[in-house]
């Protein structure tokens, strides 16, 4: 499926040598440069999805839903930011939406058990998640074999640990309340509170969420490491030949994607105050989708930050779209995936265009 | 090329192996010791042959209703002198795989539920043949007896859908949600469309994944924002209870909230009001009734029910019975 993808849509970056450099140096259009953008098409379908749902919802133009679908679209997009970086560098982590419950439970056990203020709780399971996605990385980067597998088995292992680890330690499935211990109300101010804009809460989720996409931006598309990114994830052994340093770019991004997973774990720890040990399975794909509706290729090397918040933004705004039209709940996931594919084939057909018109 | 990068960075390999191996031998540390702890008390004291009893149902991993099922099996079995297994898998076909081996490890009893029932049929018929006695709890009071079980312990979705339907009318909702936390699931939408029946307003059935407590929050809030005349919202777990109490918060909702199942954060809230009942459909009961009754069967002959569904629940919480239960709920018993 990869493969055919690839073939479909060469990836843009790292051409082979070009066979006329002034052609590089040519000068293009404005309106030129913004088609060739990856988040076009995902741009051009989320607009279209938000208009569609105007017209069939009444509550979906409140300001209000508007807070509601953003807040959605921020716990996917907030991970997606991470997964869409370490997809551009040409790798998956499928323990990516299992890690944000181990960065909750770790957080929310550290702080109980050993009665601490919350904030203790919060660093040492910082701490803990970025040594997982170091762990991933590491693993990554001695064996060789591909990321997939690698993280798939520490999927498992963390969903297993999740699960063996809160049962031992409460003796029940999920952790006990911390919602009055020392530290949760400026926990909660800084990870899950309600931010008022112009009358209308927006959780603080969507601000960080924005932050996150804009730092992400900067770094791929203004620094030395965004280069690196590209390049590993174009391809491995010419990055190595030209002097980077793949092994750590590739372990910095599933850091990145782990630290992603401990904010989103903060979120749940002090939005719900309890942690369900058995959370989060699945969700992983979610970001993959996301980061695939906003233009990732699934073969790496191209791809962008911003593209996958548009694409979380789709997520988000069809998930809660379906309940703000009403529709037959029994149908929830046939329309989900309906307007996914709606979305990605109006994406699809205006890359096309560009390509063909270069 | 590989082998010679794998040389190469061999010393740098086997230390990553060691520190993954730190690592994993901490988390199996970690298990171990509740599993030890359990056979401790399995072992106890009673005299009477020692027995062996598999549990298989289709319970996804740390789910607290199964939890407290577990922990009724574990008391009853510590009570009889019964070794307890346990496992579980929510795929109709691998629960089928997990009861044949039960059979092959030769058990004196099986406990199962039969969520999907006909991808049990088979291997039930096997276990039966083989002269092991089956009893089923939870779901699938209707085809217990037929597929060969020699008692049912369990609730019946739709009594208890009743009984929350009663309970809504009570709290004065007249316009509510029913929210269903697993799509296609036979006992949840048995639970709504039994609570339809008794509750006399509109009930309506919101879908949500219940493995992601932001997007269930966002898709009540979206509810409740989409509808201003809800005032009554139905969860069908009790974890989800209290993030639909956030959700009506934040969309400015005056809905009251009623749930099924119970855990120990609940009761609290049931206490102080900010959430009006809870169906309890007693799964300690569940538990610790499937292996008695096998313990009896097997020392005394004795059958519990006749031949018909034992009823677990619904047993209400509210306001008035809270604080008596509140200590069985802590120790994660209720």
């Amino acid at each position: 499926m990869g493969r055919a993808a690839a073939e479909a849509l060469p990836p843009p970056p790292s051409p082979p040598p070009p066979p006329a450099p002034d052609e590089r140096m040519a000068r293009r259009s404005p309106v030129r440069l913004l088609l060739g953008r990856p988040e076009l098409g995902a741009l051009l379908g989320a607009v279209a999805l938000f208009a569609f749902f105007s017209l069939v919802a009444d509550a979906f133009l409140q300001a209000g839903s508007f807070s509601t679908v953003l807040y959605a679209g921020s716990t996917f997009g907030i991970m997606a930011v991470g997964v869409s970086l370490l997809m551009i560098g040409g790798e998956f982590d499928l323990s990516a939406g299992v890690m944000v419950t181990t960065a909750a439970l770790i957080a929310a056990l550290v702080s109980y058990q050993f009665t601490l203020n919350v904030w203790a709780g919060v660093l040492v399971s910082l701490v803990l998640t970025l040594a997982l996605g170091m762990v991933n990385g590491l693993l990554y980067v001695k064996t060789g074999l591909p990321s997939f597998i690698i993280t798939l088995a520490t999927f498992f292992m963390l969903a297993g640990a999740n699960l063996g680890v809160t049962k031992a330690v409460t003796g029940n499935v999920a952790t006990d309340s911390v919602r009055d211990m020392d530290g949760f109300g400026t926990a909660r101010a800084v990870f899950a509170s309600d931010v008022d804009v112009l009358g209308v809460n927006v959780n603080v989720t969507v601000f960080w969420w924005l932050g996150f996409v804009a730092i992400a931006t900067w770094i791929l598309l203004r620094t030395r490491i965004g280069n690196w990114i590209f390049a590993v994830g174009g391809s491995a052994d010419s990055a190595r030949a030209v002097g980077v340093p793949v092994a750590r770019t590739k372990i910095g991004l599933f850091m990145g994607v782990a630290f992603c997973g401990w904010f989103s774990g903060m979120h749940l720890v002090f939005a719900f105050a309890t942690v369900q040990s058995g959370e989060g399975v699945g969700n992983e794909f979610f970001y993959i989708i996301c980061a695939v509706i906003g233009g990732c290729l699934l073969t790496g090397g191209y791809g962008s930050a911003i593209g996958a918040a548009i694409g979380a933004f789709i997520f988000g705004m069809t998930n809660k779209g379906i309940v703000y039209a009403e529709w037959n709940p029994d149908w929830f996931k046939f329309f989900l995936g309906a307007m996914l594919l709606i979305a990605t084939v109006v994406n699809l057909v205006v890359r096309r265009r560009v390509e063909r018109s270069k | 090329m590989r082998r010679g990068t794998a040389e190469r960075r061999s010393s740098r390999g086997l230390r990553a192996l060691a520190v993954a191996g730190i690592l994993g031998g901490a988390l199996a540390l970690s298990a171990c010791s509740s599993s030890g702890g359990k056979k401790s008390e399995g072992g106890g004291d009673g005299a009477g042959p020692r027995l062996k009893i598999a549990m298989i149902t289709h319970s996804g991993p740390g789910d607290t209703f199964w939890d407290i099922v577990q922990k009724g099996a574990q008391a009853a079995a510590a009570k009889d002198n019964a070794e307890f297994l346990y496992s579980a898998d929510p795929d109709g076909g691998k629960q089928a795989q997990l009861v044949q081996a039960a059979i092959d490890k030769k058990v004196d009893g099986i406990v199962v539920t039969f969520a999907k029932p006909d991808a049990l049929k088979d291997v039930v018929a096997r276990a039966t043949a083989a002269k092991i006695p089956v009893v089923s709890i939870n779901s699938g009071a209707d085809v217990s007896a037929r597929f060969g079980a020699v008692a049912h312990f369990g609730q019946d979705e739709s009594i208890a859908g009743e009984a929350a339907g009663r309970e809504l009318a009570r709290i004065g909702a007249k316009n509510a949600l029913c929210v269903v936390h697993e799509q296609g699931n036979v006992g949840l939408e048995d639970r709504c469309a039994g609570a339809k029946k008794t509750f006399g307003g509109k009930l309506e059935n919101l879908f949500v994944q219940g493995t992601n407590m932001p997007q269930v929050k966002s898709s009540i809030t979206a509810k409740l924002q989409a509808d201003k005349g809800v005032d009554g919202i139905l969860t069908l777990g009790a974890p989800f209870a209290a993030t639909a109490v956030d959700a009506a918060k934040e969309a400015g909702s005056q809905a009251k909230v009623g749930t099924f199942d119970m855990n120990k954060d609940l009761i609290a809230s049931i206490k102080s009001g900010t959430i009006r009942f809870a169906v309890d459909q007693q799964p300690y009961l569940q538990g610790y009734g499937a292996v008695d009754e096998l313990w009896l069967l097997k020392t005394n002959g004795n059958v519990i029910g006749g031949g018909r569904p034992v009823l677990t629940g619904p047993a209400i919480v509210t306001k008035d019975n809270a604080a008596s239960l509140e200590a069985f709920a802590d120790r994660g018993t209720r």
